[in-house]
């Protein structure tokens, strides 16, 4: 006869302490899981921050400017020679432009901090690779012991776009791209997908077409990205005319890429709002558009917010459709409309890793600071939507 | 729903607006000559009241296939490449109405074998490349063509070190990769009559056994491989070795290492000419491009000491720049004559 198994809890329960054991080690591998992701998280953060820093900070000579009438048509006569390779360029060459339209300068001098070339920067910064000769090593080192070279906060980063030369580079271009795009994927995607789920969820019928197509929106928000691009290729560039690497391109091909993400969370949503709702509209002779749009829809709205902004930050990270539609490109300037050709931030970045110079680096890890910062408050915005018009029932 | 009817007029009548005149130039093309023609975009863009021109690197048959496809203003106004506009191409261009198309040459590029700075020296012929790279070889007697069986250098030449062979080198797509294919291979089985006989005129199929592994247009990351394989080849411009120095160094090809003067002098044999392509019929609707072209052909950026020489660029010899100077003056037209010759 088999001994009765004793279910009360204690000692006496032998296999009381096996399941107490396995109960440990499930604690157990769910926190090595969690400190090994919070490890690869602060790695990440301490690599990016540690090595994007030094892009906040611009290193400056101090020279004298001679505006002689030389310089006008070559504007390296306005220095020192020896110091041509130490100022940057990308200053000097604006020398000409600006004694056209102050002629009075000419013929004076001045003593001015101006921005030094990037090799000098790197050299100054002290990072491996800084391509600085050793006789112009030698120059920096004695203005450097003349106080002549100072580090100022970058503020160029912020105002110029992208640049051949690393100490003009900066993410304005890239960051006023992003913003036009980002825009007219929201102006098109959230409309059309909120109008979408509502009509699929509350007034389509339940039949063969309508399954048929959740399932084709479902499989598409799992779609690679990189086929938006192609079809965004096909029909607004070829077939409608829209001008390539242009936002209207980029914000269109984005929509389309982030319009099933809002469909989902739209109708995840409206689900989630309880039937008495409906039927008490119902109740009181509200008709469905009534319903849904005085009852159903204010309820539903904090999902709905939720999930467009995951969807347009999600987009707002993409660069695999931005490459076929031809916004990865060499594109300083900042558009000033949506037909101009423009870039986004991550193509802004992808760029930067590739050049080999120095001084890309660094703007490489600061690009990233900046798109993880706009990421970061977005779906801080989000997360503030949702508290704020949360309902409890 | 008024927002989304709204919506559908706004962009109705954003998509009828684009046909309008353009500003700014559009250039696409060549990853190799993307540097320095980005380089002469910003010059002009900052020494001039012109917009800065968009540079899109697409590679040289990309931008090819973008600058033939018309006229119209929303097709590229110059396009780079990293070998001659093929014939195909120019009667591409002639057939979508793009007739008047001006060449220009601004320097030379060298491709260089390239190996971690930790490897032993190696030379190279153009001959034992193509026995490395070509996915059919000669046999023994020469008497007919086997599948490529070399997996060690030794086994081509066995003078050569017992080293195993992988190539890194760039896709199909990318205009170091024709150049490629022009110098080891098709130069070699041209008159090669085992490959003639075989009905091959000018054979240049590469391997795809994984010998030869091709490694997309980012040139970066060929350098980063090779770095941390010590024994692989890698294949790609001149430009880059130059700037990663420090890295990778250049295998000697039939005895001469890759240098500026090498390769004006035609001994170093891995070298190619690097061109841009205007499209007259822009010239007078997007303003800025003679200027544009006036300064990427200026001594100052492909003169001997000029900008882009300091990027990497190799300079043509003075009298070939003051000829295509010339050229550009005249808008000489690239005519179907010009395919003919060689």
């Amino acid at each position: 006869m088999n001994k009765p198994i004793n279910y009360i809890a204690g000692a006496a329960n032998p296999r009381q302490k096996q399941r107490e054991r396995a109960d440990t080690r499930f604690r157990l591998y769910g926190m090595t899981a969690l400190a090994l992701a919070m490890m690869f998280l602060v790695f990440f953060f301490i690599d990016i921050i540690g090595k994007a820093i030094p892009a906040f900070y611009q290193t400056e000579v101090h020279v004298t400017i001679n505006y002689v009438e030389a310089a006008k048509t070559n504007y390296n006569k306005a220095i020192d020679h020896k110091l041509s390779h130490i100022v940057s360029r990308g200053w000097l060459r604006g020398l000409p432009q600006y004694l056209q339209a102050h002629p009075e300068m000419i013929g004076s001098s001045s003593e001015e901090w101006v921005a030094a070339d990037s090799r000098v920067d790197q050299y100054i910064k002290q990072h491996d690779g800084h391509g600085l000769k050793s006789r112009y090593q030698k120059i920096v080192d004695e203005m450097s012991a003349d106080g002549r070279v100072r580090q100022v906060f970058n503020s160029g980063f912020f105002t110029t776009g992208d640049s051949k030369l690393p100490e003009q580079a900066g993410i304005m271009a890239a960051a006023v791209g992003s913003v036009f795009t980002l825009l007219l994927t929201m102006l098109v995607a959230v409309p059309i997908g909120v109008m979408t789920a509502i009509y699929l969820e509350e007034f389509a019928d339940d039949n063969t077409v309508t399954r048929a197509i959740e399932v084709n929106i479902n499989n598409l928000a799992a779609i690679p990205s990189i086929l938006y691009g192609l079809l965004g290729l096909a029909i607004f560039i070829n077939f409608m005319g829209v001008p390539r690497s242009s936002a209207l391109a980029g914000g269109l091909t984005l929509a389309l890429m982030t319009l099933p993400i809002i469909i989902i969370a739209t109708r995840a949503s409206l689900r989630a709002v309880p039937e008495t709702i409906r039927e008490a509209a119902y109740g009181l002779g509200a008709s469905s558009l009534q319903t849904v749009w005085h009852h159903v829809l204010p309820l539903a709205m904090p999902g709905i917010l939720t999930g467009s902004i995951i969807g347009l930050a999600q987009a707002m990270g993409e660069t695999a459709p931005l490459i076929i539609v031809g916004m990865m490109a060499y594109i300083p300037e900042p558009s000033s409309s949506i037909l101009d050709a423009t870039t986004v931030l991550p193509a802004q970045v992808y760029t930067w890793s590739t050049e080999s110079m120095g001084g890309y680096a660094e703007r490489t890890s600061a690009g990233i600071l900046v798109l993880l910062t706009v990421l970061l408050s977005l779906n801080a915005v989000a997360v503030k939507l949702r508290n704020r018009s949360q309902q409890t029932w | 729903m008024k927002k989304k009817i709204i919506l559908t007029a706004a962009m109705m009548l954003l998509a009828a607006g684009t046909a309008e005149a353009r500003d700014q130039i559009k250039i696409v093309g060549s990853s190799t000559v993307y540097p320095f023609s980005s380089y002469t975009a910003e010059a002009l863009g900052a020494t001039t009241n012109f917009k800065t021109p968009v540079v899109e690197s697409t590679g040289s048959g990309g931008g090819m296939k973008l600058f033939c496809a018309g006229n119209d203003l929303d097709t590229p106004d110059i396009t780079n490449a990293s070998r001659r506009m093929k014939a195909k191409e120019f009667s591409k261009c002639q057939k979508n109405g793009v007739k008047y198309i001006t060449e220009m040459v601004v320097g030379y590029d060298g491709i260089a074998i390239a190996q971690s700075k930790e490897a032993a020296a190696i030379d190279l012929t153009r001959k034992e490349l193509l026995l490395a790279v070509a996915s059919k070889v000669p046999n023994k007697d020469e008497s007919g063509l086997i599948d490529n069986p070399y997996h060690y250098w030794d086994e081509i030449n066995a003078k050569m070190p017992h080293r195993k062979i992988t190539i890194y080198g760039p896709p199909t797509s990318s205009g170091t990769r024709d150049a490629f294919e022009d110098m080891i291979l098709k130069h070699n089985t041209k008159h090669w009559k085992v490959y003639n006989d075989a009905g091959f005129k000018k054979f240049h199929e590469i391997r795809q056994d994984g010998v030869y592994v091709p490694s997309g247009e980012n040139d970066n990351l060929i350098v980063q491989k090779m770095t941390k394989d010590t024994t692989a080849l890698g294949i790609f411009g001149y430009s880059y070795l130059a700037e990663n120095a420090d890295k990778i160094g250049a295998a000697t090809i039939e005895g001469i290492a890759p240098a500026p003067v090498a390769v004006q002098n035609g001994s170093y044999k891995l070298s190619r000419s690097l061109y841009f392509y205007i499209k007259q019929s822009h010239i007078k609707k997007v303003p800025g491009m003679l200027e544009y072209a006036n300064l990427f052909m200026s001594e100052q950026m492909i003169g001997d000491k000029g900008e882009c020489a300091e990027i990497g660029l190799i300079p043509l010899p003075t009298a070939m720049r003051d000829e295509y100077r010339a050229s550009l003056k005249s808008l000489k037209r690239l005519t179907a004559d010009d395919f003919k010759k060689k």
